[in-house]
């Protein structure tokens, strides 16, 4: 329960903190422990990472930007052929004749019109528990069309703030839940579904489905402020619809696990991520326990997964995933004894601690 | 990461001779605001800047181009109230989708809050209920488009209105023969007695009157008013059946005791448009007035309609 408070409290823009002693498990303490003895040097990393790399395929990209772009285009041929499997837009539509809506756009129009629309509410649950089971924010990285212009501008602007060329301005993360509260209110207020009329998310999906829209122009600015001046802005510090899902996921059994066990804490999974606050239990001493679930703003895009050299971040369907046996980890310290026979350096350790405190 | 490290380089110059101070006193010395605490205040000025900007966007959907929001629209067969319209209405298009004629598009941005919110130009294809069931009423997951409609002259889009009568062929006593709006024209329109399920090109149905009654003919709320008089309800449903007309060519006397044929709108009108998509007329003679009905609560459209068209 507390883990999950904690998830929320990310999505929402919390940071997070260096740990106390007492909120690792003594598991996870005696890898950190363990870790403290090996020096893992530079080139060592480095081969690591070459080597994966090497062999690595990009496996869930691949396999998420077909999905994103299956989805997509199941949209688009069921009209322009009308063969009427998935008959709508993003924001409401029909699959084979089931009611599905988007959840956020549903919240929107409900708080605009004042009213609880049945019909809607039935599409409104059938999305919940779809997207429940498949990790709420998942949407975001599977299905969101700006997603996937977003992520390539993101490549672009990597390329350019490399040179020099574009700068990552960030904001406060606490800012996209400003803009949550902003929203909703303005809805209430006004009467009018104000975040649709700048949502690139409806504004592609219905340009994919019934062709360009003006509207475009809105999204290919938001794409150039990313490019030159921040990145991934919109679905990091404005988009409501990553909080709405984010909720939704805040106990879904999809989630990417990790690790600690390998993990050399080198941070490829953080320079990939589109949510890096996330992965922050990567760092050294941050992880409460040796297996953790990625909280709630994780968009299951499994770019960590892919980037991780020592598989220390893997995708988890709980009850579902069986973990393959692990292997009595050889250089790991006899449990009881050597801590007792390491003990000076284990109150080194802590002292050492408080100091960083 | 750039951009700290330019900050970074910038704040370098600053705590380095204020910590030479503190070191040569041997006392502790205020420094100014720690690289941290200055990048926090940045970013925190930045957040602030980017909810303006981003809020401040997002309510340009107050004010819709002027040109664009003057138009005057039709919206789809059970539109609620504009107001009520816009807040409800879900933009997914789904109305879109199942229209047979292709009717019904989408606003774009120049409507401000409108976009994506659906709509009808009557004139470059107007609704006639040639999918008899009113489809996009059914698909609206909203209730957007109200779902107490039931039958086609249950639905109150708009009024038509006798506009130009100085444009009407009928009033100026004439005929008309050949495709009611040129070979051009990509309008569809359903002609039960070529094919009752597929609404064909408009151009493909040339006419040839000796008083053009284009408007009445055409009518869907007519043909289903005169089916049902020969005994014939539309699909053997009396339900079906139009309580009132809605179009007729009468014979008028006007003061100056020129008698003349003329369209009168009744109230059995439901705003389809399919009058003002057939007037062959370079303008529309006649057209569907939309914003009348906007001033009145749905509820009350079927009661307080009267009769129109005289002017």
């Amino acid at each position: 329960m507390n883990r999950a408070l904690e998830s929320i409290a990310q999505l929402f823009g919390k940071a997070s903190h260096k740990l106390k002693k007492d909120e690792i498990s003594p598991a996870a303490q005696k890898i950190y422990f363990y870790k403290k003895g090996i020096k893992v040097t530079k080139a060592e990393i480095e081969a690591l990472h070459d080597e994966h790399h090497k062999n690595a395929k990009n496996k869930w990209r691949k396999r998420r930007w077909l999905t994103l772009m299956a989805v997509n285009l199941l949209f688009v041929v069921s009209f322009s052929l009308d063969i009427q499997l998935l008959e709508g837009s993003l924001t409401a539509s029909r699959f084979m004749g089931f009611h599905m809506a988007d959840l956020n756009s549903a919240l929107q129009v409900m708080l605009a019109y004042k009213a609880v629309l049945i019909n809607l509410l039935i599409g409104v649950v059938t999305i919940f528990i779809a997207w429940f089971l498949l990790g709420g924010r998942t949407f975001c990285s599977w299905a969101c069309p700006y997603h996937l212009l977003a992520e390539w501008a993101e490549s672009l602007h990597l390329w350019l703030a490399k040179r020099g060329l574009a700068k990552n301005y960030t904001f406060h993360r606490g800012v996209r839940t400003v803009f949550y509260v902003i929203f909703a209110l303005l809805a209430i207020v006004t009467g009018y579904t104000v975040f649709e009329f700048i949502s690139p998310t409806g504004i592609l999906s219905r340009a994919l489905i019934y062709g360009p829209t003006l509207a475009l122009i809105w999204v290919a600015f938001l794409l150039l402020f990313e490019i030159f001046l921040s990145r991934r802005a919109w679905c990091r510090y404005v988009c409501p619809i990553g909080i709405t899902y984010g909720i939704v996921g805040v106990f879904s059994p999809l989630r990417v696990t990790y690790d600690l066990t390998d993990c050399k804490h080198e941070g490829d999974c953080r320079a990939v991520c589109l949510v890096p606050h996330v992965l922050d239990l990567t760092i050294k001493n941050r992880s409460t326990d040796v297996e953790v679930g990625i909280g709630a703003d994780c968009t299951r895009c499994g770019l960590c997964v892919d980037a991780c050299p020592t598989n220390s971040l893997n995708f988890e369907f709980k009850g579902l995933t069986r973990k393959p046996k692990k292997e009595e980890l050889p250089l790991m310290p006899d449990s009881n004894e050597s801590l007792v026979n390491s003990e000076p350096s284990a109150n080194k350790q802590s002292s050492s601690e408080q100091q960083n405190k | 990461m750039t951009d700290s490290a330019i900050d970074s380089k910038k704040d370098s110059s600053v705590p380095v001779p204020a910590s030479k101070t503190a070191k040569t006193k041997g006392t502790i010395i205020t420094r100014g605001p720690g690289k941290r605490a200055q990048e926090a205040r940045r970013q925190f000025l930045r957040s602030v800047a980017l909810t303006v900007g981003v809020t401040s966007i997002s309510l340009l959907g107050f004010i819709p181009i002027p040109a664009d929001a003057k138009r005057p629209r039709l919206r789809p067969p059970g539109a609620l109230s504009e107001e009520d319209y816009l807040s409800s209405c879900i933009k997914c298009g789904q109305c879109v989708q199942v229209c047979p004629v292709d009717a019904v598009k989408l606003d774009d941005l120049g409507t401000g809050f409108g976009l994506g919110a659906a709509y009808i130009d009557a004139r470059e294809q107007a609704c006639d209920f040639s999918c008899d069931g009113l489809q996009c009423v059914l698909a609206c997951p909203t209730g957007s488009l109200t779902h107490t409609l039931d039958y086609t002259h249950d639905t109150r889009m708009g009024f038509a209105v006798f506009d130009k009568p100085k444009l009407c062929l009928a009033v100026a006593g004439k005929g008309f023969k050949g495709q009611a709006r040129g070979p051009d024209y990509e309008g569809l329109l359903r002609y039960e007695e070529i094919d009752r399920w597929n609404p064909i090109p408009l151009k493909d149905y040339p006419y040839d009157v000796e008083i053009c009654d284009l408007c009445v003919q055409a009518c869907p709320i007519e043909q289903r008013y005169n089916q049902c008089q020969a005994g014939n309800p539309p699909s053997g449903d009396d339900n079906q059946c139009p309580p009132q007309r809605a179009i007729g060519l009468e014979l008028i006397e006007e003061k100056n005791g020129v008698k003349h044929m003329k369209p009168v709108v009744y109230d059995g009108c439901v705003g389809c448009g399919v009058c003002e998509m057939i007037c062959p007329t370079e303008q529309a003679s006649i057209i569907v007035d939309y914003n009348i009905l906007t001033k009145i609560p749905l509820s009350e459209q079927y009661m307080t309609k009267s009769k129109r068209g005289h002017s």
